[in-house]
């Protein structure tokens, strides 16, 4: 696999604004001019409004609720509990990792926020008050808040509604082969131990959840607009548990603010929304506050890990060992493919080429709101990045070696691509030591070793951190990946209009990525025609293909080929067209620019525009009319967009602060389809990355109350402490994507994570630090430099 | 109670609860839906207005207290069918990709190209810090303020 700097692209005029063009933004004329069209922008007529009532205990009996003072404010319409959806066999719900969740608790709360009753009325004020009229007895339960509390021998049951269950185990799950990292360990001279808690985030978008449920009482249809990153999967799932036939259930998810994993599960507010509507027949609206949507909607990560490197004195690795624990909360509500309980933490053996791993992890519910999503990254991806290069980093300080000379010996080198990993994943391609190197030139990393040792001698604490992370991402070849059973294939549905316009329809559903602008570009890239004439629809059950939504970095590797591939079948039809326009053969004519010619004969030619109006007046004998088409990709492998990331950071010894000096990003996601796009995502990774290592956690105290349920304590960072970023790139096209892309969402928030805490810990490590957990708060770092002198 | 807003230019009188929030007002009784709620708490500033040309973060006023006074809102940035030069700039330097914290961003960005044509980058971070995006990282939404800057002052020279 080469490495090249442009890829050969652009190949299409600006014009056009095919792949490789920085294109102005289609969605933004409407953003800009405050006419998105956000849920909670929807008004329809009749329409009431819906507030949750939640549980201020973590784990709880329900002896009884009392809404009569709740029903007796005007303008309340109803109060629901879940008593009477259990009428409705409504009460419980299935979640996308096979689990069973409560819509509104009927037995006990098993985490502070749950849903206990919902109370509807005429006014979102109103049902406020409602709901602060509602009266639930409790009885308050032993709590448990980490996975350790759960897994000790007298811990309470938290999942009492599972027949027998008698521990608070969720999975049990591995990965590698065990004794084959038993011999390699056996081998090593030396094995460096990284524990940490990679510990719980939330996605935080800026619009909280929300769904309008409007079931018609007259033809039983049932149009929910709702802040979905998955509409087709989450209208098949509502099929499921309303037992709504399913050619009656329309989703539609409209303009998103922001999702990051999200907006991928099912809430229990959206059923309840809709069984509402279903039993009073008029629209039923329901908007999260941003305390709701912190305690009580998709977290992510929250997990315990302990990782091994054996290493050889000469600075090579011979294998890793993991052990993890992971606190599920009281639901196993992860938004992963079924067949993966601890997600792809196989990328763990990340940009090396080591012999032998094995992984075990163990999942276990706690008294914490349900999620375990994919928070701006693959499935479990992020922890498993983090884990490797901390571990690589430390690994190079134990055997005094230089950690960007030590990556370098153990790197997987390009000509061993495809590479078959120790756990089994085969990596697609990939040119780690150039994206590496190509860091280290930007930052002037030999230059900042030698300011680093002179800062050392000055009593300063200065340190450089790198992360040359592998992601993964485009889930999935449907042998392997399926949501609840369906196969993670996506779709593309194109037609060409008469006049020669477009209009593509997605499965996936963009929060900000872009798609409206990107996908049209691939459309202009195969086709010619103008980017800006193809109009892009996606988010609707109702017009577009059926697809298992956007996360995990999937739209691009997976909707994206679709795209081209639609485009391509839709180019050969175009074909036949133009040698009856041209009274030649198929087989004389060369494809260029938007135009079928003769070869030899340049003028003799006609425009895909012209061809898309003879689909429709002029065609051969015998074919159909039209020049439009539908394909679902099933894409035959992952794909593994790579990169380093080197921070430089300094301490103040006397606070424990820490300030980023430099922050350097080479990326490559192989073909960049809108250059501009892709340092956007990356500039939005980065900075989350920067939030998890140094402020945004979510914590609880003993009794389970959640201590970052707002803004204000759930710390994000703002434009004042959010680090300057320098970007770069290397391009490695993905060999079995139709137009060499790997999608890049979620690359800078898998590897930069990593990349702030190294830089920390080598401000540190020659005063025998060697972790501090994240987020790395001034406190701790202060707290191990007292331990480090004492 | 009665209250009586001038809204982009236009004169609203309406009968609203004293515990109406502005935002709920302006979004709910006046329709203007491109003023965001994001956290209910004053943090994100997604419920940014102007009132009487200043910044506020529209979620923690009543409506009552912009009684008699003068709100713009993101619907209020275009003039005669002009785009203002901040909606441009976003547009150009990819300001946004969510385009939920946008409306917010564009108004307090206005505001400070108004008093300062020229910022220099520490000085957009600063007067943008009271907003959050969780998209950007906040790098083009920079940029942006000041290419509308640079905009503005052509604008008003020719």
């Amino acid at each position: 696999m080469t490495t090249t700097t442009d890829h050969n692209h652009p190949i299409t005029t600006p014009e056009v604004g095919g792949i490789g063009h920085s294109i102005k933004r289609h969605e933004d004329d409407r953003l800009i001019q405050g006419a998105g069209n956000f849920v909670d922008d929807i008004v329809l007529p009749g329409m009431l409004h819906m507030t949750l009532v939640r549980s201020p205990w973590a784990h709880a009996t329900i002896n009884g609720i009392d809404s009569s003072a709740a029903e007796a404010i005007d303008g309340v319409v109803a109060v629901v509990t879940g008593e009477l959806l259990a009428e409705y066999n409504l009460a419980w719900m299935p979640t996308l990792s096979g689990d069973t969740q409560a819509v509104l608790a009927t037995d006990k709360v098993r985490y502070q926020g749950q849903e206990v009753a919902a109370v509807i009325a005429t006014d979102p004020y109103v049902a406020r008050d409602g709901a602060d009229a509602v009266v639930v007895d409790y009885d308050p339960l032993p709590v448990i808040t980490n996975p350790m509390q759960g897994l000790e021998s007298d811990a309470p049951i938290i999942r009492t509604d599972l027949e027998d269950k008698e521990d608070n185990v969720v999975y049990e799950w591995e990965a590698g082969d065990a004794a084959a990292t038993e011999e390699a360990f056996a081998k090593a001279d030396r094995v460096v131990t990284v524990e940490t808690h990679y510990p719980r985030s939330h996605p935080a978008p800026l619009e909280t959840c929300g769904i309008i449920a409007d079931v018609s009482p007259v033809t039983g249809e049932a149009t929910l607009y709702m802040t979905s990153q998955a509409p087709h999967a989450h209208r098949t799932v509502f099929a499921l548990v309303a037992g709504l036939p399913e050619q009656n259930i329309r989703i539609i998810s409209p303009d998103l603010g922001g999702g990051f994993g999200n907006k991928v599960p099912v809430y229990p507010g959206y059923v309840v929304a809709t069984a509402a509507s279903l039993v009073i027949g008029k629209p039923v609206k329901w908007i999260e506050t941003r305390y709701e949507n912190l305690i009580s909607t998709g977290f992510a990560r929250d997990y315990y890990m302990k990782g091994e490197l054996a290493v050889t004195n000469e600075g090579k690795i011979l294998g890793l060992k993991v052990d993890m624990l992971s606190d599920q909360g009281a639901f196993f509500a992860d938004a992963q493919p079924s067949k993966l309980r601890a997600g792809l933490f196989e990328i763990v053996t990340g940009s090396y080429d080591l012999q032998a791993a094995h992984v075990t992890t163990k999942g276990v519910y706690t008294n914490k709101a349900p999620g375990g999503v994919a928070y701006r990254c693959s499935f479990r991806v992020t922890e498993a990045s983090y884990l490797i290069e901390r571990l690589v980093q430390n690994a190079a300080y134990e055997l005094e070696m230089d950690p960007a000379e030590f990556r370098s010996m153990n790197f997987i080198q390009p000509d061993q691509f495809p590479y078959e990993s120790a756990t089994g994943l085969v990596y697609d391609s990939g040119d780690y030591e150039t994206a590496m190197r190509k860091a280290m030139e930007m930052i002037g990393y030999d230059e900042l070793r030698v300011e680093q040792a002179k800062a050392r001698e000055e009593g300063r604490l200065v340190g450089i951190g790198i992360a040359s992370f592998t992601d993964i991402v485009g889930a999935g070849p449907s042998k392997d990946y399926d949501i609840i059973g369906l196969k993670m294939f996506d779709s593309a549905e194109l037609r060409v209009h008469p006049t020669g316009k477009a209009i593509l329809k997605l499965g996936v559903k963009t929060q900000g990525q872009g798609h409206e602008t990107t996908f049209a570009q691939i459309v202009a890239e195969e086709l010619g025609i103008p980017a800006t004439d193809i109009k892009v629809v996606h988010g609707d059950t109702d017009n577009t293909p059926y697809g298992l939504g956007t996360y995990g970095s999937r739209s691009t590797p997976v909707a994206g080929a679709a795209t081209a591939i639609v485009a391509r079948n839709l180019r050969d039809k175009a074909r036949d067209i133009a040698a009856h326009m041209l009274e030649a053969s198929a087989d004389d004519l060369e494809w260029e620019n938007g135009k079928f010619s003769v070869k030899g004969s340049p003028d003799s030619s006609v425009s895909i525009q012209d061809i898309a109006f003879a689909a429709y007046t002029n065609l051969p004998e015998g074919m159909q009319a039209g020049l439009e088409g539908v394909h679902y990709y099933d894409p035959p492998n992952l794909t593994y967009p790579f990169g380093t990331y080197i921070v430089a950071v300094e301490i103040d010894a006397g606070t424990g602060q820490w300030k980023v000096d430099r922050m350097v990003a080479v990326d490559d996601c192989g073909v960049r389809i809108n250059p501009m796009i892709v340092d956007g995502q990356i500039h939005g990774g980065l900075t989350e990355g920067y939030a998890m290592s140094n402020m945004q956690f979510m914590t609880f105290d003993d009794d389970g109350n959640c201590l970052t349920a707002h803004f204000d304590s759930y710390m994000i960072p703002t434009a004042w402490e959010t680090p300057r970023f320098e970007l770069g790139e290397t391009i490695t096209p993905s060999p079995h994507h139709p137009i060499g892309a790997k999608g890049v969402g979620e690359s800078a928030t898998v590897g930069s994570p990593a990349a702030y805490v190294n830089a920390i810990i080598d401000a540190l490590q020659h005063r025998g630090v060697t972790n501090i957990d994240m987020p790395v708060l001034p406190d701790r770092v202060w707290q191990a430099l007292q331990d480090s002198e004492g | 109670m009665q209250i009586t807003v001038t809204v982009n230019g236009a004169e609203h009188s309406a009968d609203v609860e004293p515990r109406t929030l502005l935002v709920d007002f302006i979004r709910s009784d006046l329709r203007l839906t491109g003023t965001h709620i994001g956290c209910d708490t004053t943090a994100c500033g997604v419920c940014t207005v102007l009132l009487d040309g200043t910044p506020v973060k529209s979620c923690t006023v009543f409506a009552v207290q912009a009684n008699g006074r003068s709100i713009t809102t993101v619907e209020g940035l275009k003039q005669n069918g002009d785009l203002h030069p901040i909606q441009v700039a976003f547009k150009e330097e990819h300001g946004l990709q969510c385009g939920f914290c946008t409306p917010a961003m564009m108004l307090v960005g206005s505001k400070l190209i108004e008093d300062n044509p020229n910022p220099t980058e520490d000085e957009v971070r600063w007067a943008i810090s009271g907003n959050l995006c969780r998209c950007t990282g906040y790098v083009n939404i920079v940029k942006s303020i000041q290419l509308a800057g640079k905009m503005a002052t052509a604008g008003s020279d020719s």
